[in-house]
């Protein structure tokens, strides 16, 4: 273990390192204390749309919540998007990201092609993918009647929940793959050379070797992910279902965001994004506690 | 130093020009018309800002009609409301509610001293915009109501008379039935705006409650009505035309049109705002009709009820400036506007000068079907139950109705139990709004 060291000893360096984060303090002040604060508070309130009358009232956004099948419900919607899309995206970007390190011919354009769709907004994939699966007339939508599988997500939940799924996942892909990656050609090749030499095929050397020495970097995009899919998707859940068919595809940020813009419950609708937020730093402090133990740093 | 001088000058100039001609009163209206309704929406605001010169109408698109509520609470909440916001008719009573907020027109032509006559609206129009004593709360702007697109290629293949389209459920479900059998479109019937045209047009159009206190007009203890016998019957009837592939479902707001206009669906139900659309898509000859109504039902058909967006004044304009508001809005009611607006959107006319106006020019000879909204809107004088629909929370009523009707569409909930979960679920949102809005 290293000895530690402060670069910044005196009061007089203290006062620079202060200057040094205080523009991050600032923004995360403004942009995330501030508001988050203002949900705090505003989960105490019933108020009106136009904020004309607002009354306190005490835990009864939480109690209401507490007693609500619909929550309930949306938790569970939310626990089968995430834990699928996690699982899909990431093991997907393995996937990838082991092939295209191995690649030897057109690395580049194939690296190159799997990132692309990062840069694609989520609101844009969601609308994309729903024109390919538009119950009318869709392209896959037809090719899936071909091989007999009648689709239609506006009117089957299941299927409104894959499609999501997909959608989450396809956008996820390239940014776990180029950490994947990263994390593949930081593994020193002498090791893969040697357990080679030594007669391991592909797989041994995959499950004894590269995988544990890939850990920190699966440790960490599976925290990242969690956070995605709990947070970022609304924009596709919104685009690709509006939550439907009968709340099929109601996650909690979807419901956060129905509740509070459309609804105008801002009670209510802050009363669940505090929730969100709790679970999100349970989950994030879970992970931290008992996953990271068996991840193995260099 | 001449450079400055020649600077004060300026100034000097245009401190006293200010004083000479007055600049005109700028009035900001924020509203939803998306695309080409965008064009037309400013086209229309141009022909009032060059009629005259003491006052400007800005028009400014914040969105879709969700986005134009929510955008206009953050700037009354920060204290910065436009003066004019396009609200659409589900946001009706969130508005009333907002006492304080906004400026009933009645208030407005009072205080202006520019009256508009409102007894020339249409009276279903009238009716849903208004308070139980008749006094005008929002400018009606642009109006829709549903009724029936067919496809009458579909029926002849069907060896159906296109000329005659029932008016009843029971025989609309045999044209239905034969268009599908007949291999004229895949699927007889489909339908947009579900909530609206099955369970809230359908209730007016039947003269039965949708909910209790005429429908929210008369208060805000109302409460949901739609798990009656009737409403069960109807929705066990759509669940039945499903099961037989004979409907079909494809999105809760306009997606259906295009399963109607690519020739997938050979009725569609959807608004009367759609005409445009379907007048675009659809590469078949087709027709429009009232919807249909359940003859055994004592008084239907009533009339429909009322879609589309009213205009609202924000409370806290001076004086002038709501006097350029009423002047706006004696604009818009000018016929000769209305029947423009009507014939280029396919929006109502609101008045019954613009819809005679519009019948002398032709216009529904021409266009056969564009007066089917109007006609069914205004059938008979409006009754408690079928003047209109006056909700708390009513967007997030909506997405109770469609959810629960999708759990029947996708069998997941009988009709009985996935109605009387609506009225429980719908109760609670209004228990609530009317909690908030003591």
């Amino acid at each position: 273990m290293q000895e530690k060291r402060y670069a910044f000893a005196a009061p007089r360096d203290f006062a620079l390192a202060v200057c040094f984060i205080l523009p991050q303090l600032v923004v995360t002040g403004l942009f995330f204390f501030y508001p988050a604060g203002q949900a705090v508070l505003g989960s105490f309130f019933m108020e009106d749309a136009f904020g004309l009358s607002k009354e306190f009232v005490g835990l009864e956004n939480y109690r209401r919540l507490a007693e609500s099948g619909e929550y309930l419900h949306s938790a569970w919607v939310s626990l089968v998007f995430s834990l699928s899309t996690v699982l899909l995206s990431m093991g997907l970007a393995l996937v990838l990201a082991v092939t295209a390190d191995q690649a030897i011919k057109g690395g580049k354009f194939y690296k190159s092609a799997v990132i692309i769709p990062y840069a694609v907004a989520p609101p844009l994939a969601g609308v994309l993918w729903m024109f390919l699966f538009n119950p009318s007339g869709g392209a896959m939508t037809r090719i899936l009647a071909g091989l007999g599988v009648s689709w239609n997500h506006m009117l089957d939940g299941d299927q409104a929940m894959i499609l999501i799924i997909i959608a989450a996942s396809w956008k996820q892909i390239s940014y776990n793959f180029l950490f994947f990656l990263a994390g593949l050609q930081a593994i020193p090749k002498s090791l893969i050379e040697a357990a080679a030499i030594d007669g391991a095929g592909f797989w041994r050397r995959f499950l004894g070797i590269v995988f544990p020495l890939l850990s920190p970097t699966t440790f960490f995009l599976l925290v990242v992910n969690t956070i995605y899919t709990l947070f970022e998707t609304f924009g596709i859940v919104h685009a690709v279902t509006s939550g439907g068919p009968a709340q099929a595809t109601s996650t909690l940020i979807y419901k956060v965001y129905n509740d509070g813009f459309v609804g105008l419950d801002f009670g209510g609708s802050s009363a669940q994004s505090v929730v969100l937020m709790i679970i999100v730093m349970a989950l994030t402090f879970a992970q931290f506690h008992f996953v990271e133990k068996k991840v193995a740093y260099q | 130093m001449s450079m400055f001088k020649r600077f004060l000058a300026v100034l000097a100039l245009s401190i006293l020009s200010f004083g000479i001609f007055a600049a005109p009163v700028k009035i900001q209206f924020w509203h939803g018309m998306g695309g080409e309704l965008n064009d037309i929406t400013n086209d229309l605001v141009k022909k009032f800002n060059d009629s005259q010169d003491k006052y400007v109408v800005e028009p400014v698109y914040k969105g879709t009609y969700d986005q134009v509520i929510t955008a206009s609470i953050a700037a009354f909440r920060a204290k910065q409301a436009p003066h004019i916001v396009q609200v659409f008719e589900v946001g009706t009573a969130t508005m009333m509610a907002a006492k304080g907020a906004i400026r009933p027109v009645h208030e407005l032509m009072a205080n202006s001293g520019v009256t508009l006559d409102t007894a020339s609206f249409l009276p279903a129009i009238a009716s849903y915009y208004s308070t139980p004593d008749g006094k005008l709360l929002s400018m009606p702007f642009n109006c829709s109501t549903t009724v029936l697109y067919y496809n009458k290629d579909a029926m002849r293949k069907a060896g159906l008379d296109p000329e005659k389209f029932p008016a009843t459920w029971p025989e609309v479900y045999e044209v239905a039935k034969k268009i599908k059998e007949s291999g004229g479109a895949k699927f007889g019937y489909v339908s947009g705006w579900q909530a609206w045209v099955q369970l809230e047009s359908f209730s007016t159009w039947h003269d039965v409650p949708f909910s209790s206190k005429e429908n929210g007009m008369a208060g805000l203890d109302t409460r949901l009505a739609v798990d009656s016998p009737l409403h069960v019957k109807h929705v066990t009837f759509l669940k039945k035309m499903m099961d037989e592939g004979i409907m079909t479902y494809t999105g809760r707001k306009s997606e259906p049109i295009n399963t109607f206009t690519n020739g997938e669906a050979g009725i569609l139900t959807n608004s009367s705002g759609s005409y445009a659309a379907v007048k675009l898509g659809a590469k078949f000859d087709w027709g429009v009709a009232m919807i249909p109504y359940w003859p055994d039902v004592a008084g239907a058909p009533q009339n429909t009820v009322i879609g589309g967006a009213t205009l609202w004044v924000m409370a806290g304009h001076p004086k002038a400036e709501e006097i350029g508001i009423a002047e706006f809005f004696k604009f818009l009611l000018q016929p000769e506007n209305q029947m423009n607006f009507h014939k280029i959107t396919g929006y109502l006319p609101l008045t019954k000068d613009a819809f005679e106006l519009t019948k002398a020019s032709g216009f529904y000879e021409e266009n056969p079907g564009t007066d089917q909204g109007i006609l069914s809107l205004s059938l008979k004088q409006p009754t408690p139950n079928s003047k209109g629909l006056r909700l708390g929370n009513m967007v997030q009523i909506r997405d109770v109705e469609d959810e629960e009707l999708e759990a029947v569409w996708s069998g997941k909930k009988p009709p009985q139990q996935a109605l009387s979960d609506l009225v429980k679920r719908g109760n609670e949102i209004l228990t609530r709004f009317q909690a908030a809005n003591k």
